[in-house]
């Protein structure tokens, strides 16, 4: 276990070098300058020369990769190149934000999804089954920018049973968070369904039926418990589409999270801040998928670590 | 040296050749009470030397002053921590007297040290300004640039209450640029003890001061009690909410809980409001100093040929583009707006003349047209006007494929002069002040031509440059219509030369809510944008 560990945790920081490295890259052949950002459409070229050499941008991009990632290993994120704040405070007060939105919105699109395909499951071939699935393919295809402003017209302005956006009490939070359960309900429907139908074929279920038990015994003691646990180990891996349904519904909702803070970032050019929240949201979906990986056995002894 | 000049008379004649007093308060105006104003974009920062955004160029007009301000809701100079200023005769030094016992929010007095301080730092290559170049006529501007100097030697403290600063050359717009939020007085010890982050604490000698601020959420002024200026501010406090699109926040304004949307009507909802007689009833609709353009590269051919360009001027149907935009904007004849000193009255611009414009094509050898490109930002509306534009050169057999780009990238493009046209929707000319030469230079003058600069046509007329040096040499307040002449003859050079498109001049519009007070002017102020926050009251 230990060594599995440490392989994992290797890993991990590969892949998360890998990542720094790509996107590194990327911000540096994109065709957009950040200092005509910083220096402003006023400047002159020596003030922009000026600006390119205190940043370092002047240099090749391996001196400007070793400098970043020199900082990083001593855990410097570095300053916002419009902010002049430091990329670690400015995550650091928006990560709370994020993080209470996806814990709800994974609680939302866990009751939403797995509800859903249970009940299709069950009722595999009739018109609720036909109705639950097409349902679940409008959700996962609808764009989460209209799936949002929908809710908040119609639960906010409207009915006004909750605030239009913004941030602090958890009727904030309810909004935002069953858009995000909405959107992602869809995929776990249907993993659902089809776990559940499997589970409901096996010998074991059958047994249970023989030997007298109730319809509604089997199903909850005998078939959820063992359907439902590899879709839960789905969490882990999911958590990368997850993170892009944040930012947009972040954006709608005026939720104070890190998606809003690289969407900024992104339009401005701002390096620092794209580079610390793409590396914070990598190290989620790694953990996340570590965690998948860790929970497996526990859930299911047939799965061994090695 | 001339008389001390103790009234804003000068300063107001500088800026137009209207005369005007200095604003007179709101009879009705009651201070007390708290306003919400919300912004989609984050503030980045409200450090005044760093600060070039939409929503945060007010914010710090109200936390800071420089030496020179204007009369609220006009584009009107008058003396802000200056008491009062001497010009020498050949307009290079400039001597302001300061306003005594002006404290900054940390409670200390402000000082000439100040100003100098001040001065130094956003001229300072390690501060990074945008608004350095601003102060290019300061002596020693060169030397700080190039690092060789850490300070202004064209800056000199006279006394506790004296500053004198020296320029290189005459420069007619130098109190607009004191007026600038680059040049706001800031005190030394905030700026040191927020250890490279002043703008998340700033302190100055302004109306309000930052009581709280959550990064990304909102932040909470607080009316300077001390404040300098007799009466005003009339707010207890103004919170700004970030974060939230204008669409929500119009729906919070219908809702009473927001007071200003900060970044105005959204464009799909524009229609619906001004149909509404109730909500119309609260748009406040003013001019602004914007010109929206279609750059036509000069260096790239076929537009090298004027009779090219002129041809394109010709069969840009400018009416129907206002339309796109329901009508949010009035067509342009030439690059300065109408509301801008030096706009030459009565110039028609190029007509709207197919068959003209396929004539001097013609003439010019391409009577079959040619291929081109047209780069523009990819946000609404910006994409739908260059597809009208490039149905109108269609009409005229010039084929453009149409660029949709992030800004940063036609920014980028135009730059490097590898865009053969750009509409400048999005990053379109807002003037830093209300002043002629704040269009030229940049955007239209040699220096803007060079790689990275914002003059996308590349267009550098050598003879229009020294004629715009010569009209910025005049600095003798009674030569102002001297002045203008020449910036209007130089804008119509540019016309003859035709490197732009003039396009239209945007209006304002901005929303708020029942309960806010204050003349119309204070919501579409020129400077203050968007919303000049000092005056402004609540019913």
């Amino acid at each position: 276990m230990a060594v599995y560990l440490a392989r994992r945790l290797g890993q991990a920081a590969l892949i998360l070098l890998g990542v720094s490295f790509i996107t590194f890259f990327l911000l540096y052949v994109l065709p957009a300058d950040p200092v005509r950002q910083i220096a402003g459409r006023s400047a002159t070229a020596a003030t922009v020369e000026s600006i390119r050499r205190q940043l370092g941008l002047d240099q090749p991009f391996l001196v400007q990769y070793w400098h970043y990632l020199t900082g990083l290993l001593q855990g410097d994120l570095g300053r916002s190149y419009l902010q002049k704040t430091e990329v670690a405070s400015l995550i650091a007060s928006r990560l709370p934000a994020t993080l209470q939105l996806m814990a709800g919105g994974i609680v939302c699109e866990l009751v939403l999804g797995l509800g859903m395909g249970i009940a299709a499951a069950l009722l595999r071939g009739r018109a609720t089954d036909q109705v639950l699935m097409m349902t679940s393919f409008v959700t996962v295809s609808a764009p989460q920018f209209v799936v949002s402003l929908l809710l908040l017209y119609v639960f906010a302005v409207q009915l006004g049973w909750f605030p239009i956006g913004g941030y602090g009490t958890f009727a904030h939070l309810v909004l935002p968070a069953v858009t995000l359960g909405i959107i992602g309900s869809g995929w776990y429907s249907r993993m659902m369904r089809s776990s559940m139908i499997d589970v409901l074929r096996a010998d074991y279920i059958r047994t249970a039926r023989a030997k007298g038990l109730s319809r509604t015994r089997v199903v909850l003691r005998h078939a959820v418990p063992n359907a439902i646990l590899p879709v839960i180990a789905m969490i882990g891996i999911d958590i990368g589409i997850f993170m892009g349904g944040i930012v947009v519904v972040e954006s709608v909702f005026g939720w104070p999270g890190i998606g809003q803070l690289a969407w900024q970032a992104i339009q401005r050019v701002d390096i620092p801040i794209i580079m610390g929240v793409t590396l914070v949201s990598a190290c989620a979906i790694v953990l996340g998928n570590l965690v998948a990986d860790l929970v497996a056995p526990l859930i299911d002894p047939r799965i061994r670590l090695r | 040296m001339t008389k001390w000049l103790v009234s804003t008379a000068l300063a107001l004649s500088l800026a137009s050749p209207a005369v005007a007093a200095d604003y007179q308060p709101d009879p009705n105006a009651k201070p007390g009470g708290s306003i919400t104003i919300t912004y989609k974009d984050d503030v980045a920062t409200l450090d005044p030397a760093i600060g070039y955004d939409w929503q945060n160029w007010s914010m710090i007009k109200s936390i800071f002053d420089g030496l020179m301000d204007y009369v609220p809701g006009t584009t009107e100079l008058r003396p802000g921590l200056a008491d009062s200023y001497e010009i020498s005769p050949d307009g290079t030094t400039f001597t302001f007297k300061l306003r005594p016992g002006v404290k900054f929010h940390n409670g200390r007095e402000m000082t000439a040290e100040d100003v100098k301080y001040s001065l130094d730092r956003v001229t300072s290559p390690a501060t990074q300004s945008p608004g350095a170049g601003f102060f290019a006529s300061i002596k020693g501007y060169d030397q700080m640039m190039d690092g060789s100097a850490t300070s202004l030697a064209g800056v000199t403290v006279v006394d506790p209450l004296t500053v004198r600063v020296e320029l290189s050359r005459p420069d007619a717009t130098f109190l607009h640029v004191m007026a600038l939020n680059f040049a706001s007085v800031v005190p030394r010890e905030a700026v040191e003890a927020a250890g490279g982050d002043f703008g998340k604490q700033p302190v100055g000698t302004g109306a309000y001061k930052l009581a709280e601020w959550t990064l990304g959420q909102k932040l909470v002024f607080e009316k300077n009690a001390d404040y300098w200026r007799e009466g005003v501010p009339y707010l207890d406090s103004i919170v700004f909410e970030v974060g939230q699109e204008p669409i929500v926040a119009l729906l919070r304004l219908q809702k009473g809980e927001v007071d200003v949307p900060g970044d105005g009507i959204p464009p799909a909802k524009f229609v619906e409001v001004m149909g509404d007689p109730a909500q119309a009833a609260r748009v406040v609709e003013g001019g602004q100093l914007h010109t929206g353009y279609i750059t036509l590269n000069v260096t790239v051919p076929p537009l090298d040929k004027p009779e090219v360009r002129k041809a394109i001027n010709m069969a840009i149907n400018k009416e129907r583009i206002t339309q796109i935009i329901n009508g949010r904007a009035k067509p342009a004849t030439q690059p300065l707006p109408p509301s801008m000193p030096g706009y030459t009255e009565g110039y028609a611009g190029y007509p709207f003349d197919v068959e003209g414009a396929k004539k001097l094509l013609a003439d010019a050898g391409l009577a079959d047209g040619f291929e081109t490109e047209l780069f523009v930002m990819n946000t609404d509306p910006n994409p739908r006007i260059a597809q009208a534009i490039q149905q109108d050169l269609a009409a005229i057999g010039v084929k453009a494929s149409i660029q949709s780009l992030a800004q940063a990238n036609v920014i980028e493009a135009g730059g490097a002069g590898t865009a053969p046209m750009i509409w400048s929707g999005g990053m379109a000319w807002i003037a830093d002040f209300p002043d002629p030469s704040n269009f030229y230079g940049p955007i239209l003058g040699c220096s803007g031509a060079a790689e990275g600069g914002w003059n996308w046509a590349k267009y550098c007329n050598k003879a229009l440059d020294a004629k715009a040096t010569e009209a910025d040499s005049i600095t003798d307040p009674a030569k102002t219509e001297e002045r203008m002449k020449l910036w209007s003859d130089v804008y119509m050079g540019v016309m003859e030369d035709a490197p732009w498109v003039p396009v239209f001049n945007e209006q304002r519009y901005t929303m708020k809510s029942e309960r806010m007070g204050g003349a119309d002017a204070l919501y579409v102020d020129p400077v203050s944008i968007p919303v000049n926050y000092d005056y402004v009251y609540v019913k």
